[in-house]
């Protein structure tokens, strides 16, 4: 049958750009989500780094936000503890996961195996929606009364159990609604993925010639669909101790605190490789076409990532090991946490093999990929710090780890992200986006990340606690404080330098230069479509001979050969 | 980054330290190994006229061998720091050593509730001795420290004695340590436990031998 999945001739504006049953148009409604709640994100982050640095001083620029959340602009301890909770929440659940798998993995997964559409593309707009009923939840639990969720990002009861801990009653109801609804969503996205992956390759696209970061995705979507239930079933048990009265983790009716610890963590460590592996999948695909060469090692590198799923899945006491769990179960986790540093190892080294012996270049997105490189690899490093248990009974909750995620999770939700919108822009809305005020945004970003966040790993070895509202309470911490003016300084910087961003988003979707079929002379077949493909993506379905890093073929005078060009001509000297 | 870690006053404190020291002069090296060679290459292959980047996959023995290799020497140095971490955990977090000293606290929002068994060593009975934030305890000497909590997970942090152990409501969590100069320092909460959470700290005192049998006296002093 050659009809295009949900192609219907003329269709409405609704069903155009609302109701669509399109990838592409579903892959931008995620984007648009994602990138909005990146600024509240964002905000939230700059009222924390506020208060860090000038303790109990009014936050410019926020004096209107009504009591008893903020009174005259200052930060109460409460309103501090929900700025906490809801930064992790938005920045991993609603930013991260809509970014890396619904934007990116919805955009490129049908182009890049040369599929008209999703597998079952009513399903992915149901997740869509789905996500943006989510999205709505959580935006409502800021204005009920008693504020939004604050018990933290991971809601450890009894904490979270109790509507009297923490003074918060339906935003912590609805933070676990909302939060069960995104699962879902991104349940029926991974469903689609896998399908359409496993289904609907093009001719010849073996699963040995798909591009990484389709193994990346669907490893993903596996990882997650694998965890996930776990932390359903824990969150239903939370929401009945806050609604029914029952007591899972409450001890005084016989429960246990930890555990949700476990389940959640279950879920939470692949969860951590759920973001990662995506945002590895982008700069894969950019870092052969710059550099003008295949991956180093394109096996090894699916045997690794697969190796990282399975050990992620046996490594999540980790973070418990102060926990009260027994002791003796310590060393076992940390020995299996240190482990994954081997499967990594070999990434980052076939990263940076692959730059050896190719002909670099360096626009915005590649810029964007070595910074991803770049800023991860201190992720990486630092996390062996936190994997040994010893090491971790002095840092853990303290701003080492908080710098040390954010090394890694920043690296692949914004380094990675904004690689790939600079990368796939083109192919996204058909015009290119400008280069100069693309190296303007990298280079501040690049330089107040680290600005930012080196100097946590110093606040971090000084023994500076999480989520505490004023380090000026502690004596042995107030030396440390010029560090924490610094780094609310470097970010308040660091948000401004995305200003050049927004201006070159907007700017380049309506005035950018129109770009061609294939701007960046590559391989995949997402470059064969037109610039935006149309509503079933390919003219002809295309027929594919060869893996999609055959860059400087020796058999070809130009350094790249589509994976869709039918033989190899006769080499020419 | 070594030079920000607080003084260290604890028995095992230093085992720890040195263990922080150990990772990361290992990822410091590789860190400086991995970043030269990026740079390096970008230096190197960057792109020139008239000159192709060279086509190798990757996916011979011969050439894999530089990403293999060097995991190996990964995978040696993780087995390494794992055997030396898990003597240090069993230092601290193994079987408490016999104790000089024993002590309950008990932490509920927002404060540390710290009970001496008295002269009798038992607690539960007339001479305990119930302190609000602060733990009195003798330099040079094993205190063993049983943690509960009243209503949510805290976590008893000692940052100068490198120990930190939550409280869980529910449970009862030994912990130990033993102080090797004298002096003040604080016990922060170091898990959010509520709106009190930050400022939520108490203090340990740590006197000489003569100056902590006074501090006894004062408070029994019938014994």
């Amino acid at each position: 049958m050659s009809a295009r999945v949900g192609v219907e001739g003329p269709v409405s504006f609704w069903r155009t750009y609302v109701f669509s049953t399109d990838h592409k148009t579903i892959a931008k409604q995620y984007l648009a989500i994602g990138l909005s709640w990146a600024i509240v994100g964002g905000l939230l982050a700059y009222l924390m780094r506020w208060q860090l640095a000038y303790p109990e001083t009014p936050v410019p620029g926020f004096g209107w936000v009504p009591e008893p959340h903020m009174v005259t602009g200052i930060i109460p301890p409460e309103f501090y503890n929900m700025l906490v909770t809801m930064h992790g929440t938005i920045m991993v659940f609603f930013v991260a996961m809509p970014i890396l798998l619904g934007a990116f993995g919805n955009f490129l997964i049908p182009l890049m195996i040369g599929a008209q559409d999703m597998a079952f593309p009513r399903l992915n707009m149901l997740s869509v929606w789905t996500f943006a009923l989510s999205s709505l939840v959580l935006l409502i639990s800021f204005f009920v009364p008693g504020g939004a969720a604050a018990a933290g990002w991971t809601g450890y009861p009894p904490l979270s159990a109790k509507a009297i801990y923490t003074g918060v009653d339906w935003g912590l109801n609805l933070w676990i609604l909302a939060l069960a609804l995104e699962f879902a969503s991104f349940l029926m996205g991974g469903i689609n993925f896998l399908t359409t992956t496993v289904n609907l390759r093009a001719p010849g696209l073996s699963m040995f010639r798909l591009p990484l970061l389709v193994w990346m995705q669907i490893t993903a979507a596996v990882l997650f669909m694998l965890s996930v239930g776990p932390l359903i079933a824990g969150a239903v048990m939370l929401l009945l101790d806050r609604v029914a009265g029952t007591s899972f983790y409450l001890p005084e009716g016989g429960g246990d605190p930890l555990l949700w610890q476990h389940l959640f963590w279950f879920f939470g460590h692949p969860e951590v490789y759920v973001i990662l592996l995506p945002g590895l999948g982008i700069i894969l695909e950019i870092l052969p076409v710059f550099s003008r060469k295949p991956i180093f090692g394109y096996r090894p590198f699916i045997y690794s990532t697969i190796a990282v799923g399975i050990l992620s899945f046996i490594v999540w006491a980790h973070h418990q090991f102060l926990s009260g769990m027994d002791p003796r179960l310590a060393m076992p986790f940390s020995i299996t946490t240190i482990l994954i540093s081997v499967p990594f190892a070999l990434m980052v080294f076939a990263m940076i093999a692959t730059l050896w012996r190719g002909s670099i270049r360096f626009p915005t997105p590649m810029l964007f990929t070595l910074g991803t490189l770049a800023v991860f690899l201190i992720g990486g490093l630092t996390g062996i710090f936190n994997g040994s248990a010893p090491v971790d009974i002095y840092i853990h909750d303290t701003y080492f780890v908080v710098s040390h995620f954010h090394y890694t999770l920043v690296a692949v939700t914004f380094f990675a992200s904004f690689a790939g919108l600079y990368f796939w822009f083109p192919k996204m809305f058909g015009r290119m986006m400008n280069e100069t005020l693309g190296k303007i945004h990298f280079w501040l970003t690049f330089l107040f990340f680290n600005a930012v966040f080196i100097p946590m790993f110093l606040l971090g070895a000084g023994g500076m606690m999480r989520r505490i509202a004023n380090p000026m309470q502690y004596d042995f911490l107030q030396p440390l404080q010029p560090m924490n003016v610094f780094a609310t300084i470097a970010s308040i910087l660091l948000l401004l330098g995305q200003i050049p961003f927004v201006i070159n988003f907007f700017w380049s979707l309506f005035a950018g230069k129109v770009a061609e079929r294939n701007p960046w002379q590559a391989n995949t077949l997402e470059w064969t479509a037109p610039s935006p493909p149309p509503h079933g993506n390919f003219e002809t379905v295309p027929v594919v001979y060869r893996g999609p890093y055959e860059y400087s073929h020796p058999s070809v005078t130009e350094d790249w050969l589509p994976q869709d060009r039918p033989a190899v001509p006769t080499a020419v000297s | 980054m070594l030079s920000w870690l607080p003084e260290n006053v604890s028995t095992y404190g230093g085992d720890i330290d040195s263990m922080i020291s150990l990772i990361y002069y290992v990822v410091g090296a590789w860190f400086l190994l991995t970043y030269g060679a990026m740079i390096l290459f970008l230096i190197l292959y960057r792109r020139r006229e008239g000159r192709r980047a060279t086509y190798i996959t990757g996916e011979r023995l011969g050439e894999a061998a530089w990403i293999l290799v060097p995991c190996v020497i990964v995978l040696g140095l993780d087995l390494w720091m794992d055997f030396r971490g898990a003597e240090v955990w069993a230092k601290v977090m193994g079987r408490v050593p016999p104790s000089d000293l024993r002590v309950q606290v008990t932490a509920k929002q927002f404060n540390w509730e710290i009970l001496y068994p008295g002269p009798d060593g038992q607690f539960g009975t007339e001479d305990d001795l119930l302190l609000e934030n602060e733990l009195h305890v003798p330099v040079n000497k094993v205190v063993a420290v049983v943690l509960k909590s009243k209503d949510v997970i805290h976590s008893f942090f000692l940052p100068h004695l490198r120990l930190k152990q939550d409280a869980v409501p529910g449970r009862e969590i030994k912990a130990w340590f033993e102080a090797t100069k004298p002096g003040q320092y604080e016990i922060p909460c170091a898990e959010l436990c509520g709106f009190g959470h930050s400022g939520m700290k108490g203090w340990l005192h740590v006197y000489p031998a003569e100056e902590y049998q006074q501090w006894v006296k004062a408070r029994w002093p019938s014994s």
